[in-house]
């Protein structure tokens, strides 16, 4: 298994102007990891798959994370036929609000296809090229994004977008009739 | 939006089988709640006559963001949380997270510890097959039976656990360098007997189903997966391996102790409906042999490392994925590290959901009845899909 900066220098080499960055890990896990520029990440991706060395031909594990500047997809690769791994390449958006596109890498491991779809839901990052990003676990009406730090929770659990203000407000006033006849039958 | 009507998606997805044109297409929602879905889950399919043209699965009727929840506490507060992901093995949930803290701190485990862990891993693996097993068969229309059957072994392993750990399913057994409670002499001796009938048991099992007439019909030839859509797609555990791909956690990683054992990895053929059951039953096997070995050579000792912290437990900035083969597939947990007593972030990989991505695959140009067993065959949990 190559390091880091192995696989840095022959991403480098095979792709011209990818911006390749070595993300040091201070942790004993030793698994340091690879940013990789968004404009170049599926020449890069696509390089990753197939090249012969490397072979990084199933993606394991694909991560939001909520930064304090940024956004970031994590992905973890492992070789099947190598058996080796993992390889930790991270995707950085521009900012937190306004530039949260990123390239999606559904079209070379379809493994990112559920996960990409759940980052979106939780984290709000837009995979671009990804067949059908909807969102995964939320309902497709809910509007924030919960797994962002600075989301706030609402007062309500109870909300729901159905009918059920509705259905609230009618047992409101069950309660209060209830409550006058008791009134009534006390007295 | 319909599945009907809208356009049919991009390239890496299965061709929409052409409807045969002799009627309308019908849209059917299979779940959420529908004995087959195994919880609340939902397959939106279209159905031409029987024949299956299009399927989406809908998730998240049980989310209650684990995640989030994760990282608001402590990195030992949600150990007893991960038995909840996937609440037929809780035992390897434990030992999954476990191991990727361990490896966010550096911490090591002493050989007891690793030596119990593989013993209640191994029990969870075959209780976890046997039931799935159960369950397929259940759902092919043998009501009771084979399920019962399982149930009767899950029950002596559930015994087991009760007896280790205070209990049957949400056992909260792991720590971070080690196991929270040590197991007595009676009680390894109580493990060796049942461990000791669990052979029987496969070949009854097998004796059972493997040759019946109407299993193989229903199974041979259903929902295949190629090894390339399955490597490709994340597929893990015995989905993978019944389509022939070699890849064991246990063996690649060798995670724990795993290297100390002789067992071998079955491989399947045609990575059918079929193959995946029998790639089950061929692993509850292997788990035996490993359970005989770790039960023959389990040293005394410790189960909790002396350099364990467990108050004021503050990993030093960094991160870590550990991974282990859970009886489902890869079971994996990402942690990052700010320095602070609760992750930064915490991430489950959770292998019901992956190997679901191609379910509609399998599923297209089946029958409606197929779709319950192909997914049956998938075995998930959805504790774990929704987290």
């Amino acid at each position: 298994m190559k390091t880091v900066e192995e696989i840095k220098s022959v991403i480098e080499a095979a792709i011209p102007g990818a911006a390749v960055e070595i993300v040091p890990n201070p942790g004993p896990s030793g698994q340091h990891s690879l940013r990789i520029a968004p404009s170049h990440a599926l020449a890069v991706a696509k390089f990753l798959r197939d090249d012969e060395e490397l072979k990084l031909d199933y993606l394991s594990n694909v991560t939001g994370v909520d930064w304090p500047d940024a956004l970031e997809a994590v992905y973890h690769l492992y070789s099947v036929e190598k058996k080796h791994g993992p390889v930790v390449i991270r995707l950085r958006t521009g900012n937190r609000t306004d530039q949260v596109e990123l390239p999606s890498l559904t079209p070379i491991w379809r493994s990112a296809e559920f996960q990409e779809r759940e980052i979106f839901d939780l984290y709000g990052i837009v995979f671009t090229g990804h067949p059908d990003l909807r969102r995964l676990l939320m309902w497709e009406e809910f509007k924030d994004h919960p797994m962002r730090r600075d989301y706030v929770a609402p007062d309500d659990f109870e909300y729901e977008p159905t009918a059920h203000d509705e259905v609230l407000k009618r047992a409101e006033a069950h309660k209060a009739a209830m409550a006058g006849k008791l009134a009534e039958a006390s007295t | 939006m319909s599945l009907l009507t809208e356009k049919p998606a991009g390239w890496n997805r299965p061709a929409l089988i052409a409807p045969s044109g002799d009627g309308e297409l019908l849209e059917v929602a299979m779940g959420p709640h529908h004995p087959s879905t195994h919880g609340v889950f939902r397959m939106d399919v279209a159905l031409d006559g029987e024949r299956v043209v299009r399927l989406r699965p809908v998730f998240g009727y049980l989310h209650r963001n684990h995640e989030k929840i994760a990282e608001g506490q402590s990195y030992l507060a949600s150990m007893p949380f991960t038995d909840r992901l996937d609440y037929i093995c809780p035992m390897t949930n434990n030992w999954a997270y476990a191991l990727a803290v361990e490896k966010l701190v550096g911490q090591e485990v002493p050989e007891r510890a690793e030596y119990l862990r593989v013993i209640v891993g191994e029990l969870t693996r075959f209780q976890n097959h046997a039931s799935s097993i159960g369950f397929l068969i259940q759902e092919m229309g043998a009501s009771g039976t084979p399920l019962m059957y399982a149930f009767r072994e899950r029950e002596k392993i559930l015994d087991l656990f009760e007896e280790l750990t205070g209990a049957r399913m949400m056992v909260n057994y792991m720590r971070f360098g080690g196991c929270r409670v040590d197991a007595s002499v009676a009680w390894l001796e109580k493990t060796r007997k049942v461990v000791a009938g669990l052979g029987g048991f496969v070949d009854e099992f097998e004796r059972l189903l493997a040759t019946n007439e109407i299993l193989m019909v229903r199974t041979q030839g259903v929902g295949v997966l190629s090894a390339e859509l399955a490597v490709n797609a994340g597929v893990t555990g015995p989905m993978l391996r019944a389509s022939g791909v070699n890849y064991d956690i246990r063996k690649v990683d060798a995670y724990g102790i795993y290297n100390r054992f002789k067992f071998r990895v079955p491989l399947g053929d045609h990575g059918d409906v079929y193959d995946r059951f029998m790639i089950r039953l061929l692993e509850m096997r292997e788990s035996i042999v490993i359970l005989e070995q770790a039960l023959k050579d389990i040293p005394a000792g410790p189960v909790m490392s002396a350099t364990a912290k467990i108050r004021g437990f503050r990993p030093k900035p960094g991160e870590a994925y550990g991974r282990i083969e859970a009886p489902k597939g890869e079971l994996g947990f990402y942690l990052i590290s700010d320095g602070g007593p609760n992750p930064y972030r915490y991430r489950v990989r959770p292998p019901s959901l992956i190997n679901l991505t191609v379910l509609e695959d399998m599923c297209l140009g089946h029958d409606v009845a197929d779709v319950v067993l192909i997914f049956g065959s998938v075995d998930i949990v959805l504790g774990e899909v929704d987290r």
